[in-house]
Formats: structure tokens, C-alpha cells, sequence
């Protein structure tokens, strides 16, 4: 085998490829050969190194010298400059949102990385995802071997995952060791695991980073939980809006068939498992368990009632077990390092770590990996970085449209399972959106019962008419025409659809409701009482108007309005906004070069 | 893109393909076959859910319930180049609103409609999961991030010369 001196890390997550980190890998291809460092230096494709909002990013190692938001011509200067002479870089390895512009990190010192653990993401940007050898040298597929060859029971497996204190990380939290064991109890020739990689929730992308940067990570654990519970099939049950993540995951497959660690009889020890991919086609229900089987079966993806539990009576009618990405990618470490290492990291009733995708109104916008019991404001403040522009926080949202938003008077609230749903959110799946002083939280209650009006997949009436009304009634308020009496419509319409919905969708869709209205009361009766939205972001109540003192009596604003309800004389009268006739569409706000145009 | 290359004979002899590939496999296989079926197509018009029913042994009624439920199936063809902004939360919050309204206006149509000619449609999606980048548009497969509505004319601008 060939040693390198030095291993060029590209970041090639889907963040990073849109903006261009293939040609990134192709620039640094063409120009190791003309310096003869090919020999010597390796490109390595990884998946996702979680500093997203600093991409393209390039680690080069052994130094672990980070770069950011490189561009195909900057590669010239780091192999002339890094890899020829030694000299590091330096004006790429500044964080953009850096205060102190002579701050410059490593992979491992920069405060984005010092609070977290890698487990799930453990080889996420470490390893080449299309490349299995990889995957074996970072301890892939150990478990499985030992688990095969030793014929360790079935039973002491799901035994350990159970002591573990492993959670399903897809939202609800149920003890993944419990559900292996009804599986595994049930007797029947056939039966199924299942993947849940319909990572649904909007600005959520951890599942995916995964898939894209450790797919053997999830053939691996689902063979163990086929072998626990006696399947000998299982289904990837992908979203076709990822198509990097489906084709990494379809070259991994096919190399674990090639190298017998799927298939037929694996490591001589009698056991069969083989995995299809299934890509679902844009329907957020079908991350609820019995939705996602029906659309494997190729239906409609309806939920159904449960009792039978999929456990029982699942997929194609048969005992199945679904987890999701980020449950699996925990198994084998815990296989390898044992449950009582797991249980060491976290909280009482939440073990392990937990990945989040940061994004909104926060600096360092990426994937982070935290123990257990993390409060926000190390997340939002000492990995994130804090609020762009000198903004203030106001909110962060977890959950999706199944959560809440955690107002900062919670910001030193250690995140488990348990202490989300007490501050009206959830786990959910791990999307973290921050959100700072321009936020309407009524308008992003409604842009959240928007989507799940929308998802709703309109079997259940409290589901299909209640979030339908529901987002009728907070658009009367955002537009200024909502009464008190519709705040207490809200409250009674939320705890219908709490009680009456068959499925976790309309049993939490009233969830960012109940959340803000909880938290942020003071907002909504702003937009009923005094009919105005402080952040200025519902139109309906947001007037535009001329500050005369400010204005210059060039006529811009008037020569762009649309509606020509701008009024006044050049050079001589100041001008009026006619706000009966203004339809509010901002154009003479970014026409006026004093700023004279106020919002109100 | 290939797909508006292709004549109808070409289209009909790529769907024979695929749907010997499942013939009789039933409902199980229906997702799979409608994804290729709509890949080749761009959209899925009534002859090709007709030839899907038959293929697999499923009545049209079930095709065209799986059909309307998924958002990733269309029943209309979509313009040569489409607009698609993300409306994830990420995005939401950081104003792909406003590009949204922004491309509406400049093409002047709204969001899941074609213009006239079919040379262009706008939609918006849920996630791309680029939140990294938010807000972002996809152009076709083009990926556009960190935008702000005053870069929204110069993107249009260059796929309107191609």
C-alpha cells in the first residue's frame, strides 16, 4: 500500500457541492501531477464536515489545518503555498464570521468543535464514504464480525442496546432495545428492518450527512438488527430529493455484496440479510412509521391505526422494525465500545449525543453533534457562534412543524428528551432554527400550520379540516383582521386535534401554535389588539411612511411606486405615501437612497 | 436537459424498457416504475399511467391515487427551465419569501404555474437540505445560495440568453 505524506480533505456533502467542491477535487487532481506531489499527497472525497455555512471546506492533514469557503482558484495557492513550501494559508482560514479577523483555527481548537462529541457523525469528513476499505480501517464492520462468527444470542444483543439507553433519534424517542425485543419475540418466518431516511423535517439534514458521509455505518447496524430480531431483509426508505445520499448509499451496498457482508451466508455463519433502496417521492406523513410501510408497499402513504404495532404486524403485513439514520449509526460503536460507555454520556434519561442541523439566523450554520443534557445557549452561542449582525435572539425552534420554539428565557435548558417536550417542543428529528429580533413568531406559526395543511394526508377530519382552519384563522391574524375570540379558537382547535388525530402528524401540528402562544403571547395580542407586527413582517400591518425631516424631495420613491399613490413636488413639498392605495410591495423603500421609507 | 430531447418514439421505446423490467410485479413496484416513467416524461400524462396500470397489474385508480398524494409526482408538464425556492424553515427565516416574490414578478407568473410558451415554471419545495446555504434556488439543478432579492434579475438574465 502507498503512504502519503498528507491527506487533502474535500468536503463533498451536498452543501459543499452545491457550491462547487467537485470542481474543487478536480482543480486539486489537476495540479498534484504538474508538481509531482501525486505520489506523495492523497485526495480524499468525504461526506459532511458540519461547518456548512463556511463551505467548500478543505482540511489538509497531518496538521489539520482547516480551510473555508475555498474556491476552485484558491486550490493554485494551497498547493503552491500549503503543500509545496509548508506555509499555511492564512486568509482562508479565517472564519468569515470570525469578530477578530486574526483568529484562525485547526480542525480541533475552534470553539465550533470544542463542545462536541462525534458519535453518529464519527466518520462524517474522515473517511471516503465510496470507499469500504475505509470504512474497515475505522473499526466498519467489526461488529458484525464478532457478532457472526462468535454466534453471539440474538437476545444479548438487543440486551445491550437496551442497556445502552439508545432512543429512536427520529423524534418521538421511544427505547430502540424495547422495540428490537417485541420484534424479536414474535414468531414468524419473515419479517422486516426498515430505515427511515424521509428526513421530512424542513431545515433538517442530519440523516442525510450521514447517508453521505458513512453509509457502511447503516448497512452494518441494520445487519445486526436483522440478526437480533431474525429478518432477512431490509429497506432504505430515502427521500429522492437526496440524490447524492441514495447514490452513496447504492455504491456502499453493492460493496458490501461484493466483499460478503451482505448476501448470502455472511462470514460462513448461516446468516442471510440483504437491503433495497426505496426512494419516497415528497410526502412528509410517510416519516410516521405506518405511512412509510405503506409507501414501501407502493401505496398511498396513509397512516393506520396502532395498534397492530409494526412490531406485530408491519411492512407487507409482516413483524418489522423501523428506525432512522441516526438511531443506526449509534449501534455499532455501541457494539464495539459497550452500553455502559454509551450510558455515560448524557442525561438521566437521554444517553448518548444527539445531531442537530443549526441553521436560521446563527453564525457557524451547520451539523453539530452534542451530548445529551447540552444546554441551547452553548449550542446557539459557543458553537454556533451567536446572532449574525449584532441581532438579538429571540427564539430557537426544534421539532419541525411537530415542535415548539424555546424563547430565551430557556436558553440554559439541558436538551434531552424530556426537558424539550416540559418547554412545549420535541427532539424531533434535529433541526434547530434560530431566529433573532426580526422574527414574527406569529408568522412563523403560520408558516409552519402552511406546511402542515399541506402535508396533511386528509384521512382523519381533525387533522385535514383542523390545521386547514387552524391556518385560516392566524392568516386573519397576520393580516390584521383577527379578533380575541379567534386566539381561543386557536387553544380549542389545537387541543382537538391533540386528542382526535390518528397519527403524530395532527396529534403535534398545533405544537408551534401552542409554543408561541405560551411564549410569545405578548406578539399575538400586538397583531389582534393593537394591530401592529413589530417586526414588520406581516404586511397586512405594516405601514410604510416617509419620514419628512429625512426626506430629500427627489421623487425616486414616487417614480418606482406601482400603484402611484406616492405624492409631493421635486425639490419643493416633501413626499406622502397614500397608505389606503399602497399595496405594500417595498419598492419605494429600496429606492430611496436616505432612508427616509420607514416600515411602521 | 435529455429529457426534452427525446421524441415520442424515443419516450415510448425508454418507458417499454422499464415497465418489462417490473411487468406483473404489482403494487410494490408501482413508486419505482412511476419515478423512471416520470423521468423519462418529465410529468405523468394519462397514456403513461394507463401503460403502468397494465404492466403491473393494478387498476388506473390506484395509479393515479399514488400519483396525487406524492408531491414529487407531477400531472402537468413543468417549463423547460424551473425555479424552485426553498421554502425550508432555514431558508424561511433568512427571507426566501421575498426571492420567491422577487422571481414571481420578473417572470410574472405564479408559484406552480408555466408560462404560456413552457419555457419557464416556478415551484416551491420543501428542503434541499443545503441549509448551509439559506435561502437557496435551485434553477433547473443549479444550486444558487446566500441570495438576497437584488440578485435575483441577474440569475434570470442568464438562463433567459440560453
Amino acid at each position: 500500500m502507498d503512504l502519503f505524506r498528507a491527506h487533502v480533505l474535500v468536503c463533498c456533502g451536498t452543501g459543499c457541492t452545491s457550491s462547487s467542491s467537485p470542481l474543487i477535487m478536480d482543480r486539486f487532481s489537476d495540479l498534484l501531477p504538474t508538481y509531482g506531489l501525486d505520489k506523495e499527497i492523497k485526495i480524499v472525497k468525504t461526506g459532511c464536515f458540519g461547518l456548512c455555512a463556511e463551505g467548500p471546506v478543505v482540511v489538509i492533514y497531518p496538521e489539520g489545518v482547516m480551510y473555508y469557503r475555498v474556491t476552485p482558484e484558491d486550490v493554485d495557492e494551497i498547493v503552491s503555498e500549503h503543500l509545496l513550501k509548508g506555509r499555511y494559508v492564512q486568509r482562508l482560514m479565517t472564519l468569515s464570521t470570525a469578530q477578530d479577523t486574526s483568529e484562525s483555527f485547526s480542525a480541533d481548537d475552534s470553539g465550533f468543535f470544542k463542545k462536541q462529541m462525534r458519535i453518529a457523525l464519527r466518520n462524517c469528513g474522515v473517511i471516503n464514504p465510496e470507499k469500504i476499505e475505509e470504512y474497515i480501517a475505522h473499526d466498519g464492520y467489526q461488529a458484525i464480525g464478532k457478532i457472526l462468527t462468535e454466534k453471539v444470542d440474538p437476545m444479548s444483543i438487543i440486551a445491550t442496546v437496551k442497556a445502552s439507553g439508545l432512543r429512536g433519534r427520529g423524534g418521538a424517542g421511544f427505547p430502540t432495545g424495547s422495540k428490537w425485543e417485541f420484534a424479536a419475540k414474535v414468531q414468524n418466518d419473515t419479517k422486516y428492518v426498515c430505515c427511515n431516511a424521509d428526513e421530512g423535517d424542513p431545515g433538517a439534514f442530519m440523516d442525510r450527512s450521514v447517508l453521505e458521509g458513512d453509509p457502511h455505518s447503516i448497512i452494518e447496524a441494520m445487519t445486526i438488527a436483522g440478526y437480533s430480531i431474525g429478518a432477512n431483509q431490509g429497506y432504505v426508505y430515502v427521500r429522492a430529493e437526496y440524490p447524492i445520499a441514495i447514490e452513496r448509499l447504492s455504491i456502499a451496498i453493492e460493496q458490501a455484496r461484493e466483499y460478503g457482508l451482505l448476501g448470502k451466508n455472511i462470514f460462513d455463519s448461516g446468516f442471510d440479510f440483504d437491503l433495497d433502496i426505496r426512494l419516497g417521492a415528497g410526502a412528509f406523513v410517510c416519516g410516521e412509521e405506518t405511512a412509510l410501510m405503506r409507501s414501501i408497499e407502493g401505496k398511498r402513504g396513509n397512516p393506520t391505526p396502532r395498534p397492530p404495532f409494526p412490531a406485530v404486524k408491519g411492512l407487507f403485513g409482516k413483524p418489522t422494525i423501523l428506525n432512522n439514520v441516526e438511531t443506526y449509526a449509534n449501534i455499532p460503536v455501541i457494539m464495539n465500545k459497550g452500553a455502559a460507555w454509551f450510558a455515560s454520556i448524557g442525561t438521566e434519561k437521554s444517553k448518548g449525543t444527539k445531531v442537530f442541523a443549526l441553521g436560521g439566523k446563527v453564525n457557524n450554520v451547520g451539523l453539530v453533534e452534542i451530548p445529551m443534557g447540552t444546554t441551547v445557549r452553548e449550542i446557539v452561542f459557543d458553537i454556533g457562534g451567536g446572532i449574525p449582525n449584532g441581532k438579538k435572539f429571540k427564539s430557537v425552534q426544534t421539532g419541525g412543524p411537530s415542535g415548539g420554539c424555546i424563547p430565551a428565557s430557556l436558553l440554559d435548558t439541558p436538551i434531552d428528551y424530556d426537558n424539550l417536550i416540559s418547554v412545549g417542543s420535541m427532539m424531533g428529528s434535529g433541526g434547530m432554527i434560530v431566529m433573532d429580533e426580526d422574527t414574527c413568531m406569529v408568522d412563523i406559526a403560520k408558516f409552519f400550520l402552511e406546511f402542515t395543511v399541506d402535508e396533511s394526508c386528509g384521512k382523519c377530519s381533525p387533522c385535514r379540516i383542523g390545521t386547514k382552519r387552524m391556518f385560516e384563522i392566524l392568516t386573519k391574524i397576520t393580516d390584521g383582521t383577527g379578533t380575541l375570540k379567534d386566539i381561543k379558537s386557536l387553544e380549542e382547535l389545537a387541543l382537538a386535534l391533540k386528542n382526535g388525530s390518528l397519527c403524530a402528524l395532527g396529534q403535534t401540528a398545533a405544537n408551534p401554535i401552542l409554543s408561541t402562544l405560551h411564549h410569545f403571547r405578548e406578539e399575538y395580542m400586538e397583531h389582534v389588539v393593537d394591530k401592529k407586527c413589530r417586526c414588520h413582517v406581516c404586511k397586512g400591518l405594516t405601514q410604510y411612511y416617509i419620514e419628512p425631516n429625512l426626506c430629500k424631495k427627489c421623487s425616486l420613491c414616487a417614480k418606482k411606486c406601482p400603484v402611484d399613490c406616492i405624492s409631493g413636488v421635486v425639490g419643493k413639498e416633501t413626499y406622502v405615501i397614500d397608505s389606503e392605495n399602497c399595496i405594500k410591495c417595498g419598492a419605494c423603500m429600496e429606492a430611496c437612497k436616505f432612508k427616509a421609507v420607514v416600515k411602521k | 436537459m435529455e429529457k426534452t430531447k427525446l421524441t415520442p418514439e424515443e419516450m415510448r421505446a425508454k418507458l417499454d424498457v422499464v415497465l418489462a423490467e417490473y411487468k406483473g410485479e404489482g403494487q410494490k413496484a408501482l413508486m419505482a416504475t412511476l419515478q423512471k416513467a416520470q423521468g423519462i416524461y418529465g410529468y405523468l400524462p394519462l397514456a403513461v399511467q394507463k401503460r403502468v396500470a397494465n404492466a403491473l397489474n393494478v387498476s388506473v385508480a390506484e395509479v393515479y391515487g399514488v400519483i396525487s398524494f406524492y408531491s414529487f409526482f407531477s400531472l402537468k408538464p413543468k417549463g423547460e427551465t424551473v425555479f424552485t425556492i426553498c421554502m425550508g424553515t432555514a431558508c424561511y427565516v433568512k427571507g426566501s419569501q421575498l426571492l420567491l416574490e422577487e422571481i414571481e414578478k420578473s417572470i410574472g407568473i405564479s408559484t406552480g404555474e408555466v408560462t404560456k410558451d413552457g419555457k419557464y415554471s416556478i415551484s416551491a419545495c420543501r428542503c434541499v437540505g443545503a441549509c448551509g446555504l439559506a435561502p437557496v434556488i435551485l434553477v433547473n439543478d443549479d444550486v444558487y445560495g446566500r441570495l438576497t432579492p437584488e440578485e435575483i434579475p441577474a440569475i434570470i438574465a442568464k438562463y433567459k440568453e440560453a
